[in-house]
């Protein structure tokens, strides 16, 4: 069967490639919303007013309880369609998995923030910086390396979750990969082939994130790595 | 057709079978799970180099392959090689992997953190190496891993849906084929959200419960000091 | 002292052959011999990194000697394969950090061996484990859990668990040093108790004046070897024994 499986991924190998491209752009789409909106949230969550928070809990709650499914059927067949926007289902997967991201990055920065011990603020007050200033220039930083280990952890979920985008028909690997079986045949083999690149992306991903870790790292943070 | 008939003729009924198979799958899928997490965790950190090869192998293989994937992998590759799985069958395959993947990682670094000591004693005392494990390290391991363990149970209950891309019609299915079938998405998806958000808070309100039952009390002789 | 040491001894409980020990390039142990009658206490002193510890571990083989032979009532304890864990069953060993199963009551804690490597009935071992905990003085203490006793209560209850399994030899590695002075003197009085009730002990320590009053012979090991050996009355009283003065002057020091 193998003598079968390399013509056939040879022949392939451009769709195959669009489609490790789109995952690969869905997997930094979706970290960087994620992010971009993340860590707003997990200020709000700390330092907003009550209303702020409220508003920010209940988004966390429900974009972590949904299943990643419901929430893409939920907006590509109603919330989407019922505004008006005519939206390709790239799009669409972008913003699911941007916001859902956001909901789980923000609990991490969330964590990170709050481990900080109240004196660092205390010191940056007594410095004479303002709350925004101590913020911005003593407890992020810190949090974000505090933070980074976790925020690592969110890479292999979100690269796995790009697969079930295939529900609503995003052409990314797993659905090229389906096609290709449609039409070769060659089931077990191109689905093993398929799993060994999400491996290979898993790896490749989790090594560059090692390497910035340890590139940013500073002694004092470190973290227990299972 | 009103909403108040909508939602307790149509949906109800359709939500309320959807829901029994999504609970059949998860009451199936999550002990074996669970046990099978506990197998691999103790085979990474107590076995023979070829157990932990194996083990490693399976966490790497099934932390790095999309669940849905492996899901088409048992159901639609499988028969290509002559198994053929239920639809049902295959999904608890698929789940109980998954889930022990996530779990054998969390009881794994517990492992980890039991001090030395513990098994030291244990084996002085005429203990082997398994009835070390099996009663001293692991009880104290698994109270530790626990809420990695809810956490992965919680997972469980959310990736049940994708049972639905191989022809189960759980608690998503039902709702998909009622939104296709009445045009109405979005309460039917919203619907569905709030059946998977109770399911959700439940269970965390529940593990909380049982966490606080199974731990151990940790508290100080008074005046003296503690070891 | 050449008396002691007679192969022949049949009331010879514990016997040490020209044991060795290295870790890497280190050599920890070398030819160590020794053998213990039955009733007889024997104390190991000595400065810290001399081996007392790792020697006692080679004796029910939790550490594997590099080479050398233990007997235990007769039979060959090292190459035993899974015999290892009867043998233990025979040796009671009490660690400096006490070891208890923190998720275990007290009462669990000196049961779990009777109830597991024993296959004891519950009755029973509720039985036998009651009496070793009101031995050591801490029947009050059974339903608590090992974070809420104080460091000599644990090491009194981690005594108990290993004197329920009824062993032919105790084995001390350094009981009290992670104890604070105040709490030493209860686990102490303790392993006087049960040298005056005729248990055969080996105790791996630093307290002299404990280890003059309650030992038979003490034994003192510098880099590795026993250099110097004596009973307590030609030690105090006799000529001889320089190192060991010196050693023993020197922890006086800060008494």
């Amino acid at each position: 069967m193998a003598e079968a499986l390399i013509p056939i991924l040879i022949d392939w190998l451009p769709y195959l490639m669009q489609g490790i491209l789109l995952t690969i752009g869905l997997v930094a789409a979706a970290l960087a919303i994620g992010f971009a909106i993340g860590l707003p949230m997990a200020l709000g969550q700390i330092y907003g007013a009550k209303p702020v928070r409220y508003v920010i809990e209940v988004y966390v709650w429900f974009f972590r309880g949904l299943p990643l499914l419901v929430l893409l059927f939920l907006f590509y067949f109603g919330i989407f369609p019922a505004l008006g926007l005519d939206f390709p289902a790239l799009a669409i997967a972008i913003v699911v998995l941007g916001m859902r991201g956001a909901a789980y990055q923000s609990q991490i920065f969330r964590g990170a923030i709050l481990s900080i011990s109240e004196g660092q603020m205390t010191a940056a007050r007594s410095l004479g910086m303002t709350r925004w200033q101590a913020i911005r220039s003593i407890i992020l930083p810190q949090a974000m390396l505090i933070a980074l280990p976790g925020w690592s952890n969110e890479y292999p979920i979100i690269l796995t979750d790009t697969a079930v985008c295939y529900a609503i028909g995003v052409m990314e690997l797993l659905t090229r990969t389906t096609q290709i079986v449609s039409q070769t045949y060659l089931t077990m083999p191109i689905y093993l082939a398929c799993a060994c690149v999400y491996i290979a992306l898993n790896y490749a991903g989790m090594k560059c994130l090692n390497m910035l870790e340890n590139k940013v790292m500073v002694p004092g943070f470190g973290h227990a790595s299972t | 057709m009103d909403q108040i008939t909508f939602l307790t003729q149509i949906i109800a009924p359709a939500f309320a079978s959807g829901l029994v198979m999504t609970l059949a799958l998860i009451a199936v899928a999550a002990p074996f799970g669970f046990l099978l997490g506990c197998a691999v965790a103790v085979g990474r950190a107590y076995g023979s180099a070829p157990v932990r090869l194996l083990s490693r192998g399976f966490v790497i293989f099934c932390k790095g392959c999309p669940l849905l994937l492996l899901l088409f992998i048992l159901y639609f590759g499988m028969p290509s090689v002559g198994i053929m799985l239920t639809p049902f069958v295959a999904s608890v395959i698929g789940f109980v992997c998954c889930n022990a993947a996530y779990n054998s990682e969390y009881i794994r670094g517990a492992i980890h953190s039991i001090k030395e000591g513990q098994m030291t004693a244990a084996q002085a005392l005429g203990m082997s190496k398994w009835q070390a494990i099996r009663w001293i390290v692991l009880p104290q391991a698994l109270r530790k891993a626990f809420p990695g363990i809810t956490n992965e149970f919680i997972y469980l209950i959310k990736y049940s849906s994708l049972a639905y891309m191989i022809t189960i019609i759980e608690l998503t299915g039902a709702a998909k084929m009622i939104a296709t079938k009445y045009f109405e998405y979005n309460e039917t998806f919203l619907c569905v959200g709030i059946v998977y958000l109770a399911l959700v808070t439940v269970t965390t309100v529940v593990a909380h419960f049982i966490e606080r039952k199974y731990a151990i009390p940790s508290g100080h002789a008074a005046g003296s000091t503690a070891a | 002292m050449q008396v002691r040491d007679t192969m022949m001894d049949t009331d010879c409980v514990l016997k040490v052959e020209n044991l060795c020990k290295s870790f890497g390039s280190t050599r920890v142990l070398f030819d160590i011999s020794f053998s213990v009658k039955k009733g007889e206490t024997k104390a190991f002193i000595g400065p810290s990194g001399t081996g007392k510890s790792t020697l006692l571990r080679c004796i029910n083989q939790i550490t594997e000697p590099d080479s050398g032979k233990v007997w235990l009532d007769g039979e060959e304890v090292t190459n035993s394969g899974p015999r290892i864990n009867f043998f233990r069953q025979k040796m009671g060993m009490v660690f400096q950090n006490f070891n208890l199963f923190d998720h275990l009551t007290v009462q669990k804690n000196v049961e779990i061996a009777l109830l597991k490597v024993r296959g004891m009935p519950q009755a029973e071992a509720t039985k036998k484990a009651t009496f070793e905990l009101e031995r050591v003085g801490l029947a009050d203490k059974a339903d608590c859990y090992p974070a809420q006793l104080s460091g000599g209560q644990a090491q009194r209850v981690s005594i108990a668990r290993a004197l329920a399994m009824d062993p032919d030899v105790m084995l001390f590695d350094e009981p009290t040093s992670a104890l604070d002075p105040e709490l030493t003197r209860e686990v102490l009085e303790v392993i006087r108790m049960l040298s005056r009730q005729g248990m055969t002990m080996l105790i791996v320590t630093h307290e002299m004046r404990f280890a003059l009053s309650v030992a038979n012979e003490v034994l003192f090991m510098e880099n590795g070897t026993i250099a110097e050996r004596g009973t307590p009355d030609d030690i105090v009283n006799g000529p001889g024994f320089e190192r060991m003065k010196k050693f023993i002057g020197k922890i006086e020091e800060y008494r």
